[in-house]
């Protein structure tokens, strides 16, 4: 199975696309639930800073200390803005613009100068090669295994790692930092290690999708589950699912359209967004439509309701309790009288006799609850 | 290369004048984005140009400004559009909308890259340039139309001056008088894509984010009125603009926008250090000169205690008795009291122990530290 999977390069790219979403949805859940999911982008472009500083110290580019050495990078972009959020004289969105293209400005500017010396240039820098993925290999045991694969199944298995031994930590960090704290859990140290995973992730994940792709793996999976569910394990569950999905058809996609793989596989993640956003069953755009106009008919009928009870052995019942009473008093359309009678007579709440409305006991019932909900004038 | 060989080169002529061009868009509409918090739009809009280059070169069928700037102009905004109303229609924050919109309308702009290097079309060469922007092709064609969208941004702010600093300051307020707020907003979010497509030639996408935060930033730190912070910020803009296209042009082979950048983002540091008021500096030595006063009251007001303590107006303490007292060591501070004339140094008289010479307080030394204690208890009062 194992050399059936390593002969396929198609299995390969697309297994590679999901680690990289899988991997990233498990770091960026937590971004997107405290509210911190730009930083991702800054560590996206800031990463750039680092892979060219570890490249001309070391002079690889792949291996665990080369991606730790990256990967500060992304922690000092982030202590950087906190530092210039601390001076109170810069905004937290402003600090984090000011200070990632700078980092970005450097590393570009040191690959210009050392352009000769250094594996990549400043477009595969943006946009990553995920199609080549196969063409790089290391050999391990009989196996020639993809170098990508290898770094991003490290990271993947490191992220689940950290967010299954940390989880009560994290989750009470992210939810109540206050009592995380009086706990003593030390949430912002907490808060540091996600982000150095992260910035882990985006170095390892560089050469497949690039600085700009690994921000929508990052946010877009983890929103995505946000607006499905209000579990926490749920959204790791429904953010992988994203990752798989967007992989294999953003895949076949790019594919059969002859367009890039990484672009193609980060747009389906925002098709899937799309779809949640539109048809999320409970935080869904059609949802809250429907759920609002299901409430509005609702009202109609206890208005209805009231109305009658109101009127009910009063002299003038004949009068206000029949349908044009509707029209003429609570200025109802004579499309919307009829709409909202045939309702509550559906759910016997009134009867119609001729033009009269009479309550039924239900119905009675219902405008007494609304009236009087504690019940204290029955008695 | 002298600098009057630089400013008669046609080709670097051109870059300086966009980056000026450049640097005068996002200095004016970046001031508005930063007050109101809106910076990490620009990141999101700049971004977003990328598909929107893409389909005004397909629609073209050429690398014609005209029509990709308009891409960019249109997807840009569309993408501001959609952040808003991803934020506002559903249970997503600003961050996450912000992030979902740049990198999926990044992706658009790659997929579409991708589909234009497919077509095998001979004029499609450097596209991708607008990533990081080409200013060494800038044209003069260019530039005219660099101009024009920079025109109409700055006459659009002129016209609409006191709507947008309202609506910048107090929507509330705003919103009472009856002007359209909800409209001004959109208005002033949407025209940052305008600095954007002027920027997409100089420093491209990528880093345009800086270009509008870091001279509002940079004016913010200078200034305490809108009109000022606004000039300024424009200012700066131009400056660091012209400065980055010239060291990029003495140098060979360094990208034009790092350089902008980089040139923006220095004044930036040079501001939050130096400006009066709010620079950093002026407020360590504030902090430094607080903390020594305080020190000096401490130990006169401690000298006073004691004369109280023993009746004695000149009553005469040691110098370790001080140290002690305070701990740490008093002897600097009390030499700069007896400079002062606060306090004197004098002589035990003969046949007493202990050390030769005592601190004692001089009457002006007693007003003064009536006078701090009189202060520190009109405090706690």
């Amino acid at each position: 199975m194992l050399t059936a999977l390593l002969d396929n390069v198609a299995l390969q790219i697309m297994l590679v696309g999901a680690l990289v979403g899988i991997a990233s949805t498990l770091v960026g859940t937590f971004l997107v639930l405290r509210g911190t999911s730009m930083l991702s982008d800054a560590i996206g472009h800031s990463i750039v800073f680092g892979i060219v500083i570890v490249w001309l110290i070391t002079h690889q580019q792949s291996g665990p200390v080369q991606i730790l050495g990256a990967a500060l990078a992304g922690v000092l972009t982030v202590f950087l803005t906190e530092l210039l959020v601390s001076t109170r004289r810069v905004k937290k969105d402003a600090a984090i613009g000011l200070v990632f293209p700078v980092l970005f400005s450097i590393g570009v500017l040191l690959l210009n100068l050392y352009a000769r010396d250094v594996h990549i240039d400043t477009h595969t820098v943006l946009l990553g090669e995920i199609g080549f993925v196969w063409l790089d290999t290391v050999t391990l045991g009989d196996y020639r295994v993809p170098r990508s694969l290898l770094s991003m199944g490290a990271m993947t298995l490191l992220n689940a790692a950290f967010v299954v031994l940390f989880f009560k930590e994290l989750k009470l960090a992210t939810f109540d930092e206050a009592l995380a704290k009086a706990l003593g859990l030390a949430p912002g140290l907490l808060f540091y290690a996600l982000l150095l995973l992260t910035s882990g992730t985006a170095v390892a994940a560089f050469d497949a999708v690039g600085a700009v792709l690994f921000v929508a793996f990052v946010i877009v999976p983890p929103s995505t589950a946000y607006l499905l569910t209000d579990r926490l394990w749920l959204m790791f569950l429904y953010g992988i699912a994203v990752s798989i999905g967007s992989s294999v058809s953003g895949y076949a996609l790019a594919v059969a359209w002859d367009v890039s793989i990484g672009g193609m596989m980060a747009v389906m993640t925002g098709a899937f967004l799309m779809l949640a956003f539109l048809a999320g069953p409970r935080y869904g755009l059609v949802a809250q439509l429907l759920r609002r106009r299901g409430q509005r008919r609702h009202n109609e009928i206890r208005t209805l309701a009231v109305h009658l009870y109101n009127h009910e052995g009063e002299p003038e019942q004949g009068e206000e309790n029949v349908i044009r009473a509707l029209r003429d008093h609570l200025r109802w359309d004579a499309a919307k009288a009829a709409r909202v009678v045939q309702r509550s007579s559906d759910q016997r709440l009134i009867v119609r006799e001729g033009e009269a409305l009479r309550l039924t006991s239900q119905g009675r019932e219902m405008a007494r609850e609304i009236l009087d909900p504690s019940g204290r004038r029955a008695v | 290369m002298s600098v009057v060989e630089l400013l008669s080169d046609y080709t670097i002529q051109n870059v300086v004048a966009g980056a000026a061009l450049l640097g005068l868009v996002s200095g004016v509409l970046g001031t508005f984005a930063v007050l109101r918090q809106q910076s990490l739009l620009g990141d999101t809009m700049s971004h977003a140009a990328l598909p929107g280059v893409c389909l005004g070169f397909i629609i073209a069928g050429t690398r014609e400004i005209g029509s990709i700037l308009l891409g960019a102009l249109a997807t840009g905004a569309l993408a501001a559009l959609v952040m808003l109303l991803l934020t506002r229609m559903s249970r997503l924050k600003t961050d996450a909308g912000l992030g979902i919109t740049l990198s999926v309308f990044f992706a658009m702009g790659v997929v579409l890259l991708t589909h234009i290097q497919g077509m095998n079309n001979a004029s499609q060469g450097g596209l991708d340039a607008f990533l990081f922007g080409q200013a060494a092709a800038t044209l003069r064609s260019d530039l005219w139309i660099m101009g024009g969208i920079t025109a109409v941004a700055l006459a659009l702010v002129a016209a609409l001056w006191k709507e947008f600093k309202l609506v910048s300051f107090d929507p509330e307020f705003a919103t009472s008088l009856g002007m359209p707020v909800a409209w001004l907003e959109v208005l002033l979010t949407v025209m940052v894509a305008l600095a954007v497509v002027v920027g997409l030639q100089m420093v491209g996408v990528v880093l345009m984010a800086a270009m509008i935060i870091a001279p509002a930033v940079a004016a913010r730190q200078w200034s305490r009125r809108l009109e000022d912070m606004v000039l300024l910020a424009a200012l700066i803009g131009v400056a660091g603009g012209i400065f980055g296209a010239l060291l990029s042009a003495l140098s060979r082979g360094l990208a034009t926008g790092p350089l902008i950048i980089l040139s923006v983002s220095s004044v930036v540091l040079v501001s939050l250090t130096l400006a009066p008021e709010r620079g950093f500096l002026w407020e360590a030595l504030r902090r430094v000169r607080a903390r020594r006063r305080l020190r000096y009251q401490q130990v006169l007001t401690t000298l006073y205690r004691l004369a109280v303590h023993h009746a004695d107006p000149v009553y005469r303490s040691e110098q370790g008795m001080l140290d002690t007292y305070h701990g740490l060591r008093t002897r600097a501070v009390l030499s700069q009291l007896e400079r002062r004339g606060l306090v004197e140094w004098q002589a035990s008289p003969p046949g007493e122990p202990g050390p030769a010479r005592r601190w004692v307080l001089t009457s002006a030394g007693i007003d003064e530290a009536e006078r701090v204690l009189d202060a520190l208890g009109r405090e706690d009062a």
